[in-house]
């Protein structure tokens, strides 16, 4: 039981605008350290909402949400921000990078916020980060000047400089073409099995989905179907 | 290092609008500019309008008035003691118009340590004869060292040399308007009469020019011992003592401890001269409503390139949050904008009105009231410029106060959902 890192039980969240409607209905299940799991499900069927209640951002939900065994209702915008800074990594559909910012100090700063490291330390596990993700000569670029699948690597190397418990995707192959699809992948595949990463990537790519090792699938706000594969 | 972080970030913010951040900064810098030029050109201006009257009049002036007795010999009888007296038509007394024991009233003074210097003064009223005309005229008798160490005398005589007059027996410094009327001029010799109906001849060894016209008609100066010598009297008669404080304040105390220590009358500047006070005080203050409406409107242009920068880095500050910046981080990172703009726009100001207010005080200003200035006058105040920083710096806080706010509360959810 120790290794659980995140555990939902009956979370329930509803959408008041314009009318009220249930998007997520009961959703309990939890992630193991190590697991690299994948959520999916057609367009709709609330699993990137389900995906912003387990990172913290959205508070608006009814249930229960424990990371690492602690109940992250009741904290505060500030304690839960420091749990998105330590616990978790995003990588999202968009890269999101800061374009004022080169490469490594995009990655550097989740770490400089952190504060655990000096600017130096930090600076030099970005560069370790990026040498995994085999990006390193690309350290003092300005994120304009990269290909779309450098900048989603340049994202994982950011959601990764704090050494997170657990990482999230949502659809992070979402706009990136085949080849670089399967690159990011790899890259997930061999976090997880060579530094035992967590991972959680909402996708509606099937055929991701069925490599991962544990696949949820979603409908209509409830899970139909978890299994390993 | 957090401070380091947040300072970093704010920076590169600035930097990527860079054009509009300027105009903002500009903005600031305009007003304070403005707003020193404005606070040092109003503070000289009230310092030579004040200069006027202040320099040339004393902080306590002690004389004697003529007037009826306060306490008739009825009211000293005891046998009237618990009545109400009427007395009609009381006349002053045929009493002498020094100011008596003035030698020892002028030594006590000297000794006071709250007093900055004594000039004592005989003022007598005298005619002037033009031919067959004779001018009404007031001659002052002064110690010429004191009145020019004090009063700044020497400024106002605008021929001949002041010194003359205490060095050259039998002399007079006519005022500007007397000598036009009466058609003479440095070294000519002109006679007058004097309240007793004795005629004196004087010879003029300057002319003086006060800058208020009343007082060039009607005045002139001599030496204190050649205004006895015209009135008649010993040379212990003095009309007036004339008190210069280190302290102006405070001397409508003191002009209250003299009366009742010495037995004379004493005025004070401030009751003497209350409207000016009124003056400077309105000129100040308009001064500071124009400055601080010209630093509001800059606040709003720096409220509209903030409002605009969070519309523009709406995906920065969802990521910032989204990987573990807190709302106080974000608002700090906008109030660390708009302060900066404003320092650094404040600070340019600063520099900018400190050479506007040098260049106004080049430019000629030439004007017959006042011989001594030559161009607009200038008050360098250190505490101008304290009090443009401290508003500059005040004012963009607010303006980026609301922005700043709007930022820490934006919701990354929404932002990243809506890709």
């Amino acid at each position: 039981m120790d290794n659980i890192i995140l555990e939902a039980k009956g979370i329930n969240k509803y959408f008041h605008d314009p009318n009220t409607i249930q998007v997520l209905n009961n959703i309990s299940f939890s992630v193991q350290k190590g697991e690299f799991v994948s959520v999916t499900g057609k367009s709709g069927c609330g699993k990137s909402t389900l995906l912003y209640i387990l990172s913290t951002m959205d508070t608006d939900y009814e249930g229960e949400l424990k990371i690492h065994n602690l109940l992250m209702r009741d904290k505060s915008e500030a304690e839960l921000a420091r749990v998105r800074n330590e616990e978790i990594g995003f990588v999202f559909q968009f890269h999101y990078l800061l374009n004022e910012f080169n490469v490594i100090k995009n990655v550097m700063l989740p770490g400089l916020k952190l504060g655990k490291y000096t600017e130096q330390e930090v600076e030099h596990n970005a560069l370790e980060k990026l040498k995994i993700l085999g990006i390193e000569s690309e350290a003092l670029k300005l994120p304009n000047q990269l290909s779309g699948g450098q900048k989603q690597r340049v994202a994982i190397a950011r959601a990764l400089i704090n050494n997170p418990l657990l990482i999230m995707g949502d659809e992070p192959t979402g706009n990136l073409d085949k080849k670089n699809s399967e690159l990011v992948f790899d890259i997930f595949q061999e976090l997880a099995e060579s530094y035992q990463q967590s991972l959680l990537i909402v996708t509606h790519d099937q055929e991701f989905a069925s490599k991962t090792q544990r696949t949820i699938v979603m409908e209509d706000g409830k899970i139909i179907a978890d299994s390993k594969n | 290092m957090k401070l380091k972080l947040i300072a970093s970030i704010s920076v590169s913010l600035l930097m990527a609008r860079w054009r509009q951040t300027l105009v903002a900064a500009i903005g600031v810098t305009f007003s304070i500019t403005m707003f020193i030029a404005l606070l040092s050109f109003m503070g000289g201006l009230n310092k030579l309008l004040d200069g006027l009257v202040v320099n040339r009049t004393p902080h306590v002036r002690i004389y004697k008035e003529v007037k009826p007795t306060l306490v008739q010999p009825i009211d000293k009888s005891a046998n009237f003691a618990e009545s109400y007296n009427f007395v009609h038509s009381v006349k002053p007394k045929n009493e002498r118009l020094d100011v008596l024991n003035s030698a020892a009233i002028i030594r006590a003074l000297k000794q006071d340590k709250r007093v900055m210097g004594v000039a004592p003064k005989v003022i007598t009223q005298v005619y002037y004869n033009v031919g067959s005309v004779d001018l009404m005229g007031v001659i002052n008798g002064i110690d010429v060292e004191a009145e020019a160490k004090l009063f700044t005398f020497s400024d106002y005589v605008i021929a001949g040399n002041y010194i003359d007059l205490k060095n050259t027996p039998n002399s007079i410094v006519l005022g500007k308007g007397v000598a036009e009327k009466m058609l003479v001029q440095v070294g000519d010799i002109i006679q007058i009469t004097s309240s007793k109906g004795q005629m004196v001849k004087l010879k003029v060894v300057g002319i003086f020019q006060s800058g208020l016209q009343e007082i060039d008609k009607v005045n002139s100066y001599s030496s204190l011992h050649t205004a006895q010598k015209i009135m008649g009297e010993s040379n212990s008669f003095l009309t007036d003592i004339q008190v210069k404080l280190n302290d102006i304040n405070l001397a409508p105390e003191m002009a209250k401890e003299f009366q009742a220590l010495y037995g004379v009358d004493a005025i004070d500047i401030q009751t003497a001269n209350s409207q000016f006070e009124t003056g400077s005080f309105i000129r100040t203050l308009i001064s500071y409503v124009v400055g601080i409406t010209l630093l509001i409107v800059a606040g709003f242009g720096i409220y509209n390139i903030l409002n605009m920068m969070i519309y523009e880095k709406m995906d920065s500050i969802a990521i910032l949050k989204a990987t573990g910046f807190s709302g106080s981080d974000v608002n700090r990172v906008f109030i660390s904008i708009a302060l900066s703009i404003g320092l650094f726009g404040g600070i340019l100001g600063l520099i900018f009105g400190f050479g506007l207010s040098a260049i106004i005080g080049q430019i000629p200003f030439n004007t017959s009231a006042l011989p001594t200035v030559k161009t607009y006058p200038i008050e360098y105040n250190l505490y101008f410029y304290l009090v443009a920083i401290v508003f500059s710096t005040v004012t963009t806080y607010f303006a980026g106060y609301l922005p700043a706010r709007k930022a820490s509360k934006i919701d990354p959810v929404v932002i990243i959902r809506g890709k």
